[in-house]
Parts: structure tokens; C-alpha cells; sequence
């Protein structure tokens, strides 16, 4: 008995590594690319001059209530932070003479890791503008987006009794026609269909077009004036496994609530456990250890049947 | 049935005792809530917010709450996968527990969704599925629920014998036959599902990793939550069984508890060996001077304490199984709460407690567990051997 015991123990033992083999080893997750007609924005620092002009515009084209915020006279609208009545917010960062505005909305992940933790897809990535868009057809409300995103930018409407996920979609509800490249060189809705708040901004601090055009443009305005940006580099080029808005600052971009999250894509460790012990192979795994737990328990039963007994758990 | 000498039958005695209407009223309270919670929203009786998007309701009810459900896959891998005839007696009620346990946890699930009317989409929009491990967590929870309903049927059956309708036996001996003869393939069931959803539980807060704190993020989570859940069961099996014991004046299983106990002690020990290493070869043990390190200490040493005491001699007295229970089954829980809570840092400027309510909604779905247990305990065979001439509690 004491020899069968063991070799069950190993078996079990032997099938529990096998699946987690996953875990202990390098990611075999490969970075995604942006897709072909990724849409994005770029957002510069030095160009803000903090007028809230695209949070207003955006609250009007997304149809937002107006979040007074924590002021007495609660008639403003003058949130603090992202919420569920707000998809984008200007906020900012001061440090004795340093500061900085920092525009803050859905960052559109090349491999987002909220619909990554969606569990039917009602966050999706759009496979052609790489929009992350919301559908509250399929969503239960479990807000494992939220918990995930590791910019905090997935919302909930935790004061209504249908409440939904809220967050910047790029504006997708007010696209009607093909985006076309314009003589400033960039990619473009007509006008009244792009991004309301890249639409709206009187200084250029933020625009949009196709990712790669943004990225091109962003590098262009480092190598005009080196040391400028922090780091010279673009925030979004690879950060995460890269994001469709892209920041170029003067100031560290942790300061302005730009973490630093290393270049793999944010789902990639879970994902590589669970999709190597579920998907890989499929079925082998559940499919597997049900066999061996049902083959083990059989035969117990048939050995000690007096001393086990049956016939209910 | 056929084929062994173990008996169970009905606690009896009056239900509605004091301490019953007490847990009723808790729980009661806890449905009114709930029910206001409905009607204005989670915000409306919760400190819940956009940083902390979970909160006690998750941590506790759920990842805590199934865990305490793990009393049936703990003692069935023990009885019947280890061949431990042995400790046949605890199946039944275990397997009570675990259905309490996990179909609580089910109704937190509910009152936490946002959007719970679309709860129903999940197990049949096939067509959208993802590979998001909570998917795997919420289809095999649901499957776990009925797989522990059916395995609990013989219970239900064996009553119905003793009722006077003829129609109800005839269907009472069919499905005790059924259960005789499919007993395998329910029960290996029974063991697969916790196996692949206590592990994922595990795996989902791996999806948040950068901001959960390095002391718990390790993509080993599945297999630490894995041997978490089992510690758990064992614990609540040895707590149920001597609460069972003395509320019910039914025969203490002090010596089966003993070897149990031995069991839970070195599980328990190779949990804490493994984590422990795991934290020190990443190089994390700078991590312990800082809040974060007593959080962690906490869950270890609770832990050990229990396994130190229920590996001791004094395994044998039963006042020491529930103690060294009780700390396995709090240091258990601390790594969960740990993980899922405590260890979960969305940034400086959010921070979370439990609101009143949110808390009633807790301790209201606790009360109804024991209520509900105390109330099935007392009309079906559910405890082994043959209830005492008086029974009181």
C-alpha cells in the first residue's frame, strides 16, 4: 500500500509540474505588433498649457455628466481624476520650481492586458485601429479590467444601479469615413470625427494620426532638441510591449504617472501560465488529470472497497 | 451503499433555537443590504472605488469563501486518491461544508457584479470566450456547485427512504443506485474542478502584477494558491467536525482528527518551505522591512504556528486540533486576503476599508453558511453514526 501510495504521489506530483512548466520558464508570449491601421495620440509636455479645453470637449462628444468634484459650490464640472463620468483629465505635477501638465486617458495597449482579463471580449482590440473599445452587451460587471490596467484607467459607474465600464475609446463613436492623410503629413478623420480633445487642443499639445506616423514625428522633435525630453525617448514606443498614445516629457515620467512597467506586455506571465497549461495543448491537461484522478479512485474502490465504501462522497 | 458499515443520520431536535434566529437575523440584515445594494448601487454601500475595485466582498467571501469550501476536495483526495479509508466518516459533511462554502460564494459574486444580469451569457456565449483565467475560475466554480449538489444527492435520497411516500422511495433507490454505480466519474470530477479553478484563482492576480507587491507576485501563485486551498480544507474539515461534535453531542472524532492533523502539519510545512524559498531565491527578503515584510510575516508565522502545533504531541487533545486548525486556516486566509488585497497597491492617493454595510454583507453570508449548515445537519444523514438520545444546540 505504502509503495502504490507513493507512486500515486509521484504521478500527481509529476502531472503538477508539468502543468505549471509554464510558470518557471522564459515567456514564450510574442509582442504584438500595432496593427496595420493603428490609430494613436501623441501627447507632449512642453507644448500644455493646462487650459482643459480637451477634458470639456471631451465630456461633450462622449455625452459625460459633469463631475463637480469636491468643491462646495458643485457647480464646475472639476474632477480630480479619471472616473465614470470622466474619460480624460488634464492634472498637474509640481515639485518645488519643476512642473508639468500631464494628460491622462486609455493609453490603447498593443497587447492591453483589461481585455486580456475580459472574459467575452466586452474590452476588445479593434484589429485594424487598435482602438480598445467597450461593449456592455457581454460585460457582468466584475471589474477585473480595472484591477488590471496598470495605468488605472479603466472606470466604473459604481454610483448607478446599471453601471458600466468607462473609458477613452479614441472617440470610435464618431467615426463615420476612412481616415486619409492630410498635407501636414498625418493621417486624419475629416474633421468632427477624430478624437474630440486632439480636435479640440489649441496648442498642438496633443494630436492623433496613425501610430507610426506619431512616432515618427515624436522622434523628430527629439533629435531637433536633444536633452529636451527626458530620457529622449518616447513613452509608448515599447513600454508594456508599446501603447497606441505616445508621451514625450521634460520632466521623469513616473512624476507624471507614466510607470515604469519594462518593455514586456503587461498580460504576458499570466497568460503564459494559463494558456500553457489550457491552451497549448488543448484539453490535454484538464482532460489528463480528470483520467488519472478517475483511474486512481477506481481503482481504490475495487482494492479496499470495505474500507473505503462507495456509493456517495 | 451497498458495501460498508458507515452510517448517517439527521441530527433532529427542535430548529429554531436562539443562537439559529440570531444567525437568521444577521444574515438577514446582511440580505437587506443586498438588496439596497441593488436598488442604488455597489457605491452606495461600499468604500469599493476605481482603485480598489475589489474589496472584502471578493477577498473574503470569495477567495476565502471557496477556499473554506475546499474541506470536500481536501478529504476526498485524502480518502479516496491516497486511499485513506480511514477518514471516510468526514466525507459527508465536508462535503456539506464545500457546498456552502462555494454556493455562498456564488451569491457574493452576484451582489459584486456591476452587471449581474448578464451573469447567465458567460457559460453559453461559448462563441466569445477569452483565455482570461477568471473565465476558467467562474465556468468551473459553476460546474464545481453541481458536481457537489450531485455528490450530496445520496443525502437527500437516503432521507426520502425514510418518508412514507412509495414514489418518492422508488426514486430515492434509482438514484442512490445511480450514485453507486457513476460514483467514480462525479467524484473525479469533484477533485478535477477545484484542482484547475483554486489554481487559477492563483494565476488571475498575475494580470495585475505590476501593481501587486513583489512578496506575492511570483508566477507560482497557481500552485501556492493551489496547496492553500487544501491546507484550508483540512482545517475547516477538523473545526467542522469538533463544532459538529460539541453542539451536537455526537462522539468526538479526537483520534481521526490526531492523524489529520499530521496531514494538515506537514502540508502546511511544505507550503511555507516552498514560499519562503521562493521569496528568497528572487532575491526578495530586502522586502521584508517595510509593512509590506509584516504582512508577510504575519501569513507565514500564523501558518507556522498551526503546523508547529498540530505536528507537536499535542495533536492529540482536541482543544489543540482546533487551535492549530484555527491558525492554519487564518494563516491560509492572510495569503489570500494578502494577495488579493493587501499586497494590491493601484497608488497612493486610493486607499480602501471595508464600509459597515459592505462588512454586514459579509458577515451576513457568513451567518447564513453556518445557519444553513446547522439547519441540513438537523433534517438529513449527513453526520456519521447514530445520533444520541438528547440533542441540544
Amino acid at each position: 500500500m505504502a509503495v502504490h501510495r507513493r507512486a500515486v504521489l509521484k504521478t500527481l506530483a509529476a502531472s503538477g509540474v508539468a502543468a505549471l512548466a509554464g510558470a518557471g520558464k522564459a515567456s514564450a508570449r510574442a509582442l504584438r505588433p500595432a496593427p496595420p491601421g493603428a490609430m494613436g495620440m501623441l501627447y507632449d509636455t512642453t507644448l500644455c498649457i493646462g487650459c482643459k479645453s480637451c477634458v470639456v470637449a471631451c465630456k461633450r462628444a462622449n455625452d459625460r455628466e459633469p463631475d463637480p468634484g469636491p468643491f462646495a459650490e458643485r457647480i464646475y464640472d472639476a474632477p480630480l481624476d479619471l472616473n465614470g463620468r470622466t474619460k480624460n483629465i488634464i492634472k498637474l505635477y509640481r515639485n518645488g520650481d519643476e512642473f508639468s501638465y500631464v494628460k491622462q486617458q486609455c493609453m490603447h495597449c498593443l497587447d492591453p492586458a483589461c481585455a486580456a482579463a475580459c472574459m467575452l471580449h466586452s474590452l476588445q482590440k479593434d484589429p485594424v485601429t487598435g482602438v480598445v473599445s467597450y461593449n456592455p452587451a457581454y460585460c457582468v460587471g466584475c471589474r477585473y479590467c480595472q484591477m488590471s490596467c496598470p495605468f488605472n484607467v479603466a472606470k466604473f459607474e459604481f454610483d448607478k444601479a446599471a453601471p458600466k465600464v468607462v473609458k477613452c475609446e479614441l472617440c470610435r463613436h464618431r467615426v463615420k469615413d476612412e481616415p486619409a492623410k492630410g498635407a501636414d503629413g498625418f493621417t486624419r478623420y475629416p474633421p468632427g470625427q477624430g478624437p474630440a480633445c486632439c480636435e479640440v487642443c489649441p496648442r498642438g499639445a496633443v494630436i492623433y494620426g496613425r501610430r507610426d506616423e506619431l512616432l515618427a514625428e515624436a522622434k523628430r522633435r527629439i533629435a531637433a532638441s536633444p536633452g529636451k525630453y527626458f530620457q529622449d525617448r518616447v513613452y509608448g514606443e515599447f513600454d508594456a510591449g508599446g501603447t497606441q498614445v505616445l508621451y514625450l516629457s521634460h520632466v521623469p515620467f513616473e512624476a507624471i504617472g507614466l510607470p515604469s512597467l519594462g518593455q514586456r506586455p503587461i498580460p504576458e506571465v499570466a497568460y503564459d501560465v494559463q494558456e500553457g497549461i489550457y491552451y497549448k495543448v488543448p484539453f490535454v491537461a484538464p482532460v489528463g488529470l480528470y483520467a488519472v484522478l478517475a483511474f486512481i479512485a477506481y481503482r481504490n474502490r475495487r482494492a479496499g472497497s470495505g474500507e473505503t465504501g462507495g456509493g456517495d462522497a | 451503499m451497498s458495501h460498508h458499515a458507515e452510517v448517517h443520520t439527521p441530527v433532529g431536535g427542535r430548529l429554531l433555537t436562539r443562537p439559529f434566529v440570531a444567525l437568521l437575523a444577521v444574515a438577514g440584515l446582511g440580505a437587506m443590504v443586498a438588496l439596497y445594494r441593488v436598488l442604488f448601487g455597489i457605491g452606495a454601500v461600499s468604500n469599493l472605488s476605481n482603485g480598489y475595485p475589489w474589496g472584502v466582498w471578493i477577498a473574503i467571501d470569495v477567495v476565502i469563501g471557496t477556499a473554506i469550501g475546499c474541506g470536500g476536495y481536501a478529504v476526498g483526495l485524502l480518502v479516496y486518491i491516497l486511499n485513506r479509508g480511514q477518514y471516510h466518516p468526514l466525507v459527508r459533511p465536508a462535503v456539506l461544508t464545500s457546498l456552502l462554502g462555494y454556493g455562498l460564494a456564488v451569491v457574493a459574486v452576484m451582489i459584486d457584479l456591476g452587471r449581474y444580469w448578464s451573469l447567465w451569457k458567460v457559460p453559453i456565449y461559448v462563441w466569445r470566450w477569452s483565455h482570461s483565467p477568471q473565465l476558467e475560475v467562474a465556468l468551473c466554480v459553476a460546474a464545481y456547485c453541481l458536481v457537489l449538489l450531485v455528490e450530496l444527492s445520496p443525502a437527500l435520497f437516503e432521507k426520502l427512504l425514510t418518508g412514507a411516500s412509495e414514489k418518492a422511495q422508488r426514486l430515492a433507490r434509482s438514484g442512490l443506485r445511480f450514485m453507486e454505480r457513476n460514483f467514480v466519474w462525479v467524484l473525479a470530477l469533484g477533485l478535477l474542478l477545484p484542482t484547475m479553478h483554486q489554481s487559477s484563482l492563483g494565476t488571475m492576480m498575475l494580470l495585475p502584477g505590476p501593481k501587486v507587491h513583489p512578496l506575492w507576485f511570483t508566477p507560482w501563485l497557481p500552485l501556492l494558491f493551489l496547496v492553500n486551498c487544501i491546507i484550508i480544507g483540512f482545517a475547516i474539515v477538523t473545526l467542522e467536525a469538533t463544532f459538529s461534535a460539541v453542539a451536537f453531542g455526537r462522539k468526538r472524532e479526537t483520534a481521526m482528527l490526531a492523524s489529520l492533523a499530521r496531514v494538515a502539519g506537514w502540508v502546511a510545512v511544505g507550503w511555507l518551505v516552498f514560499r519562503v524559498a521562493e521569496v528568497t531565491l528572487a532575491g526578495e527578503l530586502g522586502l521584508l522591512a517595510s509593512g509590506y515584510g509584516v504582512a508577510f510575516l504575519a501569513e507565514v508565522l500564523t501558518l507556522l504556528a498551526g503546523a508547529v502545533i498540530l505536528l507537536s504531541a499535542r495533536r492529540h487533545q482536541a482543544t489543540w486540533q482546533v487551535r492549530g486548525a484555527v491558525l492554519l486556516l487564518l494563516g491560509g486566509s492572510l495569503h489570500r486576503i494578502n494577495t488579493y488585497l493587501v499586497a494590491f497597491r493601484p497608488g497612493a492617493h486610493f486607499s480602501y476599508f471595508p464600509a459597515l454595510p459592505e462588512l454586514l454583507i459579509t458577515i451576513g453570508i457568513m451567518a447564513a453558511e453556518v445557519a444553513i449548515y446547522i439547519a441540513v445537519v438537523k433534517t438529513f444523514p449527513i453526520l456519521a453514526g447514530r445520533a444520541p438520545a438528547a440533542s441540544q444546540a
